[in-house]
């Protein structure tokens, strides 16, 4: 019989989930995200409650079973938001407990595969953040980006970012998830703002530093200015740059 | 600021730099630790050009007047273009503010000889300096060496930079007697024998105390350009790339396939294709031979002075040699498989890593990462279902070429029934 577990779909939760199986010794479970319904209904259903000593309890167990790179990719693979990433991260962590040695370079294992393909899609879309972003200088001098990432790899970016713009404010923010992170000089907060009301790209392009415009005007030039015509490959310059990351690429707006 | 000039200026000195292929921003370990502006260390390509390039440094001529003039190059003297010079706080400011725009990793800047070797040098380094020590810049920056310059200033720019390069421009000495009459060979090994003594000797320092300031931390590249002459075949290339990869320690050797820029009898025409093949190709062998322990006689030698253009070096290698397969993949050396064609270093560590657990068939392979349809007809695994008929060299190569829609092909799929 297959037994649905109800969690709040925070990384917790999941862990929690995890503690529980072992707990009822369930075989076939079904991860739902969001509130517990009516028990009655679904009599094998089951609400997870996110607790703290259980799911330390699982971090504890994995960490002596897996590296700590490993641990990151459970993490990583979990905060993708992909459908199937914590049932994929569920299968990953029973495989670990029940296996006798360390199963991370398992890859003929369906959920060793399935995390490592869901890591490398969130690693992918990070690198290309931290490419594609592109900061505009506002009057009271703050680096400003907006974002469409596919995954919501927001919280993979701090580091790259706050590392590399130590000196000098800046924010980025994910306009599809409605969350941004926030630099000051010091560290980086997370911060959610509201642009629904459709103004938000217009007060930025009026809030600009004086210079702003010229930079942009003189990257775009010189963008052109490398192009070798002769060797144009539009098929392959379109893998490398998909268009939907074009509205947010000063140089290909 | 002045715009109007500032963006006429950026574009012929961007213009003029672009035929220098290497946009390497990686391999440097400059870390952000004075809370500065800027780390070089991930190589990242934050555009790409319309025909595919990685765009990471902002490229430029420092100035395009040059004293020489060197066939294949537009800056030549006898070119009559326009010119112009940037100053150092031009390229200071231009470099600052698309970094703290996240348009790049950081400098890549070269120039026309003006003046002397060492003139133009001392410039390249003043820009270096600026950045580094009144901006704390910790960004990429990459330093042309000019030919003939003095070993003091070489040692200046290895302080700043984090790489140098030094173009040898025609791979052979002939070639570059024919059409760089004015340069001298010998004055671009010299200042490379001169870094990489300077390089060995700052990294013992380095490792002796830790302060020691760093030099060059991501060595030195050189670029060659392919096809301008007729005399040098892949061979002569690629023997004189792996001559310099060993003798000069270089990080990267660059082709740049010759884009024809200027009309002169001793050059292909004007309306000549680039070699945009020939030249995926060598890089293809560059990489065999750098990462995939390729000798370099086994990719090109007297009886095979050309790569094959329709198939890469590797596949092309593994058709000539097809007595060293069926490499079984639950068992082979790592350097085994990664010399069957459509397994790449990633999928052939994967399958070293995998095969522990389980004997790999071809569901696994496949998920490995591995080009099956290639790979096929090299490789025998867990399974019964393999590639049983006999086949020989040229019958394996009309399969795969049929399959295949890589662009690179030289010929189409429906004219291969001509062989
Ligand atoms: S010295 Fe350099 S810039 Fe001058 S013509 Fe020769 S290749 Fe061009």
């Amino acid at each position: 019989m297959t037994t649905t577990l109800v969690y709040d779909g925070t990384f917790e939760g999941l862990l929690t989930a995890v503690f529980e199986v072992y707990e009822h010794r369930l075989e076939y479970v079904k991860l739902v995200k969001g509130e517990c319904r009516n028990t009655a209904l679904f009599d094998s259903s089951m609400e997870i409650l996110t607790d703290e000593p259980r799911y330390s309890r699982v971090l504890k167990g994995l960490q002596k079973k897996l590296s700590a790179s490993g641990m990151q990719r459970l993490y990583v693979a979990h905060l993708s938001g992909i459908d199937d990433a914590d049932p994929a991260v569920l299968g990953y962590i029973r495989y670990v407990f029940d296996a006798p040695l360390n199963i991370e370079e398992d890859y003929g294992n369906r959920y060793v595969m399935r995390v490592s393909e869901i890591v490398k899609m969130m690693r992918r879309e990070k690198h290309r953040m931290e490419a594609f972003i592109r900061f505009q200088k506002l009057q009271d001098g703050l680096f400003y980006s907006v974002i469409e990432p596919d995954f919501n790899v927001l919280p993979m970016l701090i580091r790259h970012f706050k590392n590399r713009y130590a000196d000098q404010k800046w924010m980025i923010y994910d306009l599809k998830r409605k969350y941004g992170i926030y630099y000051d000089l010091h560290q980086v907060e997370y911060m959610e703002m509201d642009f629904s009301d459709g103004q938000g790209a217009a007060n930025v392009v009026s809030s600009f530093n004086e210079d702003e415009d010229a930079y942009q005007h003189l990257w775009k030039n010189y963008f052109k200015s490398v192009n070798i015509a002769s060797r144009k490959n539009t098929k392959l310059h379109i893998r490398h740059i998909p268009k939907r990351y074009w509205k947010h690429l000063t140089e290909k707006i | 600021m002045n715009l109007e000039r500032i963006t006429e200026k950026l574009n012929i000195l961007a213009d003029a730099a672009k035929y220098d292929v290497s946009c390497a921003s990686s391999g440097s370990k400059r870390k952000n630790e004075n809370k500065g502006l800027g780390n070089a260390s991930n190589g990242i390509c934050h555009s790409y050009t319309e025909d595919g390039r990685c765009v990471s440094l902002l490229k430029i001529l420092l100035t395009n007047h040059c004293i020489f003039d060197c066939a294949y190059c537009v800056s030549r003297k006898s070119n009559d273009i326009k010119r112009a010079a940037f100053t150092v706080q031009e390229v200071v400011d231009l470099t600052i503010n698309f970094y703290r725009r996240n348009y790049i990793e950081g400098l890549f800047l070269s120039s026309g000889i003006f003046k002397d070797a060492d003139t133009t040098m001392e410039r390249l380094v003043q820009v270096a300096k600026k950045l580094r020590t009144e901006h704390k810049f910790n960004g990429y920056i990459h330093l042309k060496s000019i030919p003939g310059a003095s070993d003091e200033l070489m040692r200046e720019a290895g302080l700043y930079a984090d790489r140098l390069s030094v173009n040898l421009e025609m791979p052979t000495e002939e070639g570059l007697k024919l059409l760089a009459p004015d340069k001298d060979r010998k004055d671009m090994i010299q200042p490379m024998g001169f870094l990489r003594n300077e390089i060995i000797q700052r990294a013992e320092e380095k490792k002796l105390f830790k302060k020691a300031p760093m030099f060059a931390p991501a060595g030195q590249s050189t670029q060659v350009i392919v096809g301008a002459t007729a005399i040098e075949d892949d061979r002569a290339i690629l023997y004189s790339a792996n001559h310099f990869y060993q003798a000069f320690k270089l990080k990267r050797v660059y082709y740049s396939g010759y884009v024809p820029v200027l009309a002169d009898n001793r050059l292909p025409a004007l309306n000549t294709a680039v070699p945009m093949v020939r030249e995926n190709r060598l890089y293809q062998a560059d990489w065999l031979m750098r990462f995939y322990g390729f000798r370099v006689n086994e990719i090109v030698n007297n009886d095979q002075p050309h790569l094959d253009l329709d198939i890469d070096p590797k596949l092309s290698w593994a058709l000539r040699n097809m007595q060293v397969f069926p490499v079984d993949i639950n068992k082979a050396d790592l350097q085994l498989i990664l010399r069957v064609p459509g397994i790449g270093m990633l999928s052939a560590q994967k399958i070293v890593s995998a095969r522990k657990f389980n004997k790999l068939n071809w569901d696994h392979i496949k998920k490995l990462g591995v080009a099956v349809n290639r790979a096929r007809y090299f490789i025998t695994c867990n399974s019964n279902a393999y590639e049983r008929r006999d086949l020989t060299g040229t019958r394996i190569k009309q399969f795969i070429l049929a399959e295949s829609q890589s662009k690179y092909l030289k010929n189409k799929p429906d004219q291969l029934s001509l062989f």
